[in-house]
């Protein structure tokens, strides 16, 4: 399974950015070959409008089964993500990245209806 | 003439001087007052008029027709983010949409036609001495811009010169501010003499010299705080054209929706600077 990460950080010691739109970095994780890829996000960040889509757009082309964050996505970053068809998992805005890749693997975290 | 009465901060008496300053020229000349602070217009409570007329404005957004090439331009030429393509779907959000045409004119198959949203209504009042035409933004619409600019397109067309017109602008200093200062022949910068009503104030200084308006400044509360504002207008050689009085008995009447001018020999006086001051300038027409 691949999952995508928001992260303040560009390593799996780096602590999560609970923000989906303007987080910092995205992590993509590859449960398979446990190896990451980073991705620098800050050019959502620095949008005044519509940095929720843009990283939804991100994430979408990085096909991966699931999302990790923290605080979940706004409105429009959540119709993107819906019709993307990508799980949500929110709640793990204050663990590091490795923290969080293990809650999700132990089912600790919560699913959101996007 | 084009005066647009603006602020910086908010709450400092954009519309209590908007709405007499309109009230008052209007007993000796031909006025129309606009309330551009059209996510919240208040002028309406200070005004005993008749809704004349109600029109609903629109503006024009894309629609998909649910064909893609997925070539991806549409996203590309979006500066708002406000078009996404996944795949072959596109994903509209059209609150971020600022209608510039670019997706719908660049889609080479044409899948985006442009179409009329409704985004808000204008209203015609009339009193027996002046008009005010106010504009409301549907709640939950973002783009304050396009209905502002409705507005003030009508009131040009529909009041030419000698009509004086007021304008009482929106608060803070970005793009619904700057579309209600374009039009202004002049501008009249409200302020409290307060660190926060200078602050404020000395931004919005920042964006009328950018936009090469004429201004100048009055000064509301004038008695709370401190000189600083002054000092700064001195400094700056900015005009202070008027003061008005931090009184408890102006803000109880204005509280209860009434004019000020009528009641307050000081107020009254601080418009007589104001209007010798407007037509003492070289911008507009002297009715």
């Amino acid at each position: 399974m691949k999952i995508v990460f928001t992260s303040k950080g560009q390593d799996l010691d780096a602590m999560m950015d609970p923000r989906f739109g303007r987080a910092e970095f995205l992590i993509l994780y590859d449960e398979e070959s446990e190896s990451h890829i980073v991705f620098d996000n800050s050019e959502s960040g620095r949008a005044a409008h519509g940095a929720g889509p843009l990283t939804a757009q991100k994430v979408y082309a990085l096909k991966p089964d699931a999302i990790v964050t923290g605080n979940g996505p706004g409105e429009k970053a959540a119709a993107t993500l819906k019709i993307a068809n990508i799980n949500m998992y929110v709640g793990a805005g204050n663990m590091a990245v490795g923290e969080a890749l293990q809650a999700f693997q132990q089912g600790k975290l919560e699913k959101i209806e996007l | 003439m084009n005066i647009v009465i603006a602020s910086g901060k908010g709450g400092t008496g954009k519309t209590t001087l908007a709405t007499n300053l309109a009230s008052y020229l209007a007993l000796t000349h031909k006025v129309v007052l606009s309330d551009l602070d059209v996510e919240e217009p208040n002028s309406a409570l200070f005004i005993n008029g008749e809704q004349k007329q109600q029109t609903d404005k629109f503006k024009m957004i894309p629609k998909w027709n649910g064909e893609c090439t997925a070539c991806g331009i549409c996203q590309e030429v979006c500066a708002y983010n406000a078009i996404l393509q996944l795949g072959t779907h596109i994903i509209l959000h059209a609150q971020l949409c600022h209608s510039c045409y670019a997706c719908s004119e660049l889609c080479p198959i044409d899948a985006l036609p442009m179409e009329p949203v409704q985004m808000g209504v204008m209203s015609e009042i009339k009193t027996p001495v002046m008009d005010l035409i106010e504009s409301k933004l549907n709640v939950g619409e973002e783009q304050a811009v396009p209905l502002i600019k409705e507005t003030t397109e009508f009131i040009q067309a529909q009041y030419p010169d000698p009509v004086i017109k007021i304008y009482d602008a929106p608060p803070g200093t970005s793009c619904p501010v700057i579309e209600a200062v374009k039009t202004a022949d002049y501008v009249i910068l409200i302020t409290e003499p307060t660190p926060f009503g200078l602050h404020d104030m000395s931004l919005m200084v920042g964006v009328v010299r950018d936009m090469k308006k004429p201004f100048g400044v009055v000064i509301n509360r004038y008695g709370v705080g401190n000189d600083d504002v002054l000092d700064y207008c001195k400094k700056e050689n900015i005009d202070v054209i008027a003061r008005i009085p931090n009184e408890r008995e102006i803000a109880e009447t204005y509280s209860r929706g009434e004019l000020l001018f009528e009641k307050f020999p000081k107020v009254k006086s601080a418009l007589q600077n104001i209007e010798q001051h407007l037509f003492s300038l070289e911008i507009g027409v002297r009715a």
